[in-house]
C-alpha cells in the first residue's frame, strides 16, 4: 500500500495478540506517538500450512510435544480439558452447550464459514480428535484477516466513524503455576479489569471469550468473574448462551463456527465486540448492547497456554 | 490390557510393503543431550549444578537461577500420569499411520512435568516408571509404563516402535563358529526369533556344531563375510525377510605394528571385519532400509559386536584395535543410512572374551552369555550404545575423563 509509518509494532502472541495489540496500540496514541493505529491479525491458509505452522511453532515445542503423536494444540488441550473435567465434574454435555449455542450464533453471521445447525446429539456423536477433545470441540483453519483502528475520541468524531471507549484491559504472561493447567492468567488482573472500567461482571451486555475450544471458555467464565472456580458447567447449565439468550456469549458464533485464521483469531471476539457496543453488528446485534468484555489466550507452551488478556469496551 | 501379539502371517507379496516415515524430528541442538542418555538406556534430565532445579524442555540456561551449567543427571525414574490422551487424528504423517497413539503428561517425583509416549496400561492416575527411548528418527523420547509390570507388557505397539524386540523377528547371525556367535543365536531364538546362523566354511567341523544342528530354531547358512559372492548369494535367498542383523563377526589376532614383517593378518582382519561390514550392508541393508515399517516384523535393528579396542587402540592388538575403529566409523555412517527407514544401528562394545585369542590377558573376561543377554536387552529396550562389561565400561569412562591419558595407558609398552 507504500504506507510511511512512524509507528510499528509485531504482537507475536498467538489468540493473545489482538487484545495486546490494543492495549499496545493505545498506549502509542496516549503518548502522542501515532494518531491512528491500524490492529490487524490475519492469516492464509494453503495445503499444508497448518501443519507447517504447528511444526515450526516454538522451540520447546520442537523439543518436548511435536514428536510426541504431533496432535498439534488438539492434544494439549486435550490433556488440560481432561484434567479440568476430571477435577470439577465437568461433562462432554457441558462443553456442548457452549459449542452449540455459538454454531447458533453463526447461522446468523453470513461471514461464518460453518452454516449448517448443530445439536447437541449431533456434538456427542462426533469423532474423537484427541479424547475428550472431539471434531467440534475443534476450530476450523482459514484464511481471513480482522482489524480495527485505535484513535483518539475526538478523532473518531472528526472523521465520522462509529467508536466503543476502551474502560480497561489487562494482560498477563506466565502467571499460573497448576500442574495442568486450571486456569488461565486472569485471575491474576481480574478485579482491576472491572475496577478500572467501575463495572461489574452482570453488567456487561455481551462476552466475547476466546474459543480455541469450549473448555477455555468455560474456563474463563470462572477466571473473568461470573461464576466461582470450579463453577463453570454449572454456569453453562443455567444460562443461554445465544444472542437472544441471558448470556449473549460468542455472538458471532466465535472461532469455533467461523474459522480461526491463525492469529487473525484472536481478533474475531475483539470486532464482535466493537460490532456489538457500536451497534453495527447486523444479524449478530444484541439490542441495545452497551458494554462488552472480549479475551484472548494464547501462546501454548509444551504443557500450558502461557499468555492471556481482556478488556472492556462501552459504546456511547 | 495388552492384547498378546500376534504371529505375523506370511508376506502377501500382493499386498503393497508400507514405506518407512519417521516422527518428526526438529529438536534442538540442546535437545540433543537428552539422546546421549537415551542410547545407552538412562534416564537422565539436564540439572542446574549451582541451584539443583532440573530442566525439562532442556534448556541453555537455569530458569531458577541463570546457570549455564546443565549437565545431563540420572534421576529416578517414577512419575505419575496427570492427565492422557488418545490421539485419533495426529498432524504428522509418521503418527496418522500408527494412530490411535497416546501420550499423557507425567509428573516426575523428581519435579518436571513432561510430555510422555504412554503404554497401553495407562491412563490418569496411575503411576509410570520413565524411561528415555529413542523414536525411530533417533530423537530421546520420554516414555511411561506402568509402574508393576503387566501381562505382555512389552507387546505394547507403541513400545514395539520405541524397541527392536525380536519376538516374532528373524534375524541373521553372521558368524556361528565361535562360541560368542553361537550363545547370542541361543538368546535370540529364546527371545521368541527365528535365527539364521551364518557358518563360513562349514565343511571344516567347529566346536558346538552339533549343538546347533540339532537346534530346530536355527538354520544354517553358508556364510563368509569376506567373500562378496558368499554374502550375496545369502542375500539373494534370505535379505527379503532379515529384519535383524547381528554382525558377530569375530577375527581376532594379536600384534602390533612392529610385530610382524608383513601385513598379511592385518589385511586378514581387515577382510573379516571392515570389509565383511562392507559386503554385508552392501548386500542386506538396501532390503532393511525398504522395510522399515513392513508390519509386526519389519526390519528393525542392525547390531555390531565390537570390541571396546574400538574406543582406543590397546597393545598388544595394536592391529586389530585399529580395524575395529574402523568399523565403528563404518556403523556411523550406516546409522545415518539406515536412519529413514527407522532401523536401528545397535553398537554392544566389550572387554576381552574370554576364549583363546584373549588367552595372554588377565581377567576379567567377558564371558559369551554376558554379552548375548546384553544385546537381548539392547533390543528389547531400544538402546543404540552397550558398553557390556566393567573392561569396556571403564575404557568409555575413562575417555569421558581424559582421552590422552587413556590413550597413553593402553597403549603401553608391556616390556618397558
Amino acid at each position: 500500500m507504500g504506507m510511511s509509518l512512524r509507528w510499528i509494532d509485531t504482537i507475536p502472541l498467538g489468540g493473545a495478540s489482538g487484545i495486546a495489540a490494543v492495549r499496545r496500540a493505545a498506549r502509542a496514541v496516549q503518548a502522542g506517538d501515532a494518531r491512528v493505529v491500524a490492529c490487524i491479525g490475519a492469516d492464509t491458509n494453503h495445503v499444508d500450512t497448518f501443519r507447517q505452522t504447528t511444526a515450526n511453532f516454538a522451540r520447546f515445542a520442537q523439543d518436548a510435544v511435536l514428536s510426541y503423536g504431533s496432535g498439534g494444540a488438539n492434544a494439549s488441550f486435550a490433556l488440560i480439558a481432561r484434567n479440568y473435567m476430571n477435577q470439577f465434574g465437568v461433562t462432554r454435555e457441558d462443553l456442548g452447550r457452549i459449542a452449540v449455542a455459538q454454531r447458533d450464533n453463526a447461522l446468523r453471521n453470513p461471514n461464518a464459514l460453518m452454516k449448517k445447525p448443530l445439536i447437541l446429539e449431533q456434538y456427542m456423536k462426533a469423532h474423537p480428535i484427541s479424547d475428550p477433545i472431539h471434531l467440534f470441540d475443534c476450530v476450523m483453519p482459514c484464511a481471513g484477516a480482522e482489524g480495527l483502528l485505535v484513535m483518539r475520541e475526538e478523532t473518531a468524531k472528526m472523521l465520522g466513524l462509529p467508536f466503543a471507549r476502551l474502560l480497561s484491559s489487562i494482560e498477563r504472561h506466565n502467571a499460573v503455576s497448576d500442574d495442568v493447567q486450571l486456569r488461565g492468567g486472569w485471575v491474576a488482573d481480574i478485579d482491576e479489569l472491572y475496577a478500572i472500567a467501575g463495572i461489574r461482571p452482570s453488567d456487561l451486555d455481551v462476552v466475547q471469550t476466546y474459543d480455541d475450544y469450549p473448555v477455555i471458555c468455560m474456563m474463563q467464565f470462572e477466571d473473568l468473574g461470573f461464576c466461582k472456580k470450579g463453577e463453570g458447567a454449572e454456569f453453562v447449565r443455567a444460562h443461554d448462551l445465544r444472542i437472544d439468550g441471558d448470556f449473549p456469549h460468542n455472538t458471532s458464533g466465535g472461532q469455533l463456527s467461523c474459522g480461526q485464521a491463525g492469529g487473525g483469531g484472536g481478533y474475531l471476539g475483539l470486532n464482535e465486540a466493537l460490532r456489538q457496543v457500536t451497534d453495527t453488528a447486523g444479524p449478530t446485534q444484541v439490542p441495545g448492547a452497551r458494554l462488552a468484555l472480549a479475551s484472548g489466550f494464547g501462546m501454548m507452551n509444551y504443557d500450558r497456554g502461557l499468555s492471556s488478556g481482556a478488556l472492556i469496551l462501552a459504546g456511547d | 490390557m495388552t492384547e498378546p501379539l500376534k504371529r505375523p502371517a506370511r508376506k502377501n507379496p500382493l499386498v503393497r510393503t508400507q514405506v518407512p516415515m519417521l516422527p518428526p524430528s526438529f529438536q534442538s541442538r540442546t535437545a540433543q543431550i537428552l539422546t546421549a542418555a537415551a542410547a545407552e538406556g538412562r534416564f537422565a534430565l539436564q540439572e542446574c549444578t549451582e541451584c539443583g532445579t532440573i530442566a525439562y524442555p532442556p534448556r541453555d540456561a537455569c530458569s531458577e537461577c541463570l546457570s549455564d551449567d546443565l549437565p545431563l543427571t540420572d534421576l529416578p525414574a517414577g512419575g505419575k500420569v496427570l492427565s492422557h490422551t488418545l490421539i485419533s487424528v495426529p498432524g504428522e504423517l509418521y503418527f496418522r499411520e500408527r494412530a490411535p497413539w497416546l501420550i499423557g503428561l507425567v509428573k516426575l517425583d523428581c519435579g518436571p512435568i513432561l510430555v510422555a509416549h504412554l503404554h497401553a496400561d495407562c491412563a490418569t492416575g496411575d503411576r509410570v516408571r520413565m524411561s528415555l527411548q529413542m523414536d525411530k528418527a533417533g530423537n530421546a523420547a520420554a516414555f511411561g509404563r506402568p509402574e508393576q509390570d503387566v501381562p505382555n507388557m512389552t507387546d505394547d505397539t507403541q513400545w514395539r516402535e520405541m524397541t527392536a524386540a525380536p519376538k516374532f523377528r528373524r534375524v541373521l547371525v553372521t558368524a556361528g563358529r565361535t562360541r560368542v556367535g553361537q550363545t547370542i543365536a541361543g538368546a535370540l531364538a529364546d527371545a521368541g526369533g527365528t535365527v539364521f546362523v551364518g557358518i563360513s566354511e562349514p565343511w571344516i567341523p567347529f566346536e558346538g556344531e552339533e549343538k546347533l544342528k540339532t537346534d530346530d530354531r536355527l538354520q544354517l547358512m553358508d556364510l563368509s563375510v569376506d567373500d562378496e559372492r558368499s554374502v550375496r548369494e545369502l542375500a539373494a535367498l534370505i535379505g527379503g525377510k532379515v529384519d535383524i542383523l547381528v554382525n558377530t563377526n569375530d577375527y581376532v589376532r594379536p600384534g602390533n605394528l612392529l610385530d610382524q614383517k608383513n601385513a598379511s593378518s592385518v589385511r586378514d582382519q581387515l577382510n573379516q571385519h571392515f570389509i565383511g561390514f562392507v559386503h554385508l550392508a552392501q548386500a542386506f541393508g538396501g532390503a532393511m532400509r525398504a522395510r522399515g515399517a513392513d508390519g509386526s516384523n519389519s526390519a528393525t535393528a542392525w547390531v555390531n559386536v565390537f570390541s571396546a579396542y574400538a574406543l582406543a587402540n590397546a597393545n598388544p592388538f595394536g592391529a586389530f584395535s585399529a580395524v575395529q575403529a574402523g568399523c565403528l566409523s563404518l556403523s556411523h555412517s550406516l546409522r545415518g543410512e539406515l536412519r529413514p527407514a527407522g532401523v536401528r544401528v545397535i553398537n554392544l562394545f566389550t572387554g576381552p572374551i574370554d576364549d583363546e585369542w584373549y588367552q595372554t590377558l588377565p581377567a576379567p573376561k567377558v564371558a559369551p552369555h554376558t554379552i548375548a543377554s546384553a544385546l537381548v536387552k539392547a533390543l528389547q529396550n531400544g538402546q543404540e550404545d552397550v558398553f557390556v562389561d566393567d573392561i569396556a565400561r571403564d575404557i568409555r569412562e575413562r575417555i569421558r575423563q581424559n582421552q590422552k591419558g587413556t590413550e597413553r595407558a593402553l597403549n603401553k609398552d608391556q616390556s618397558a
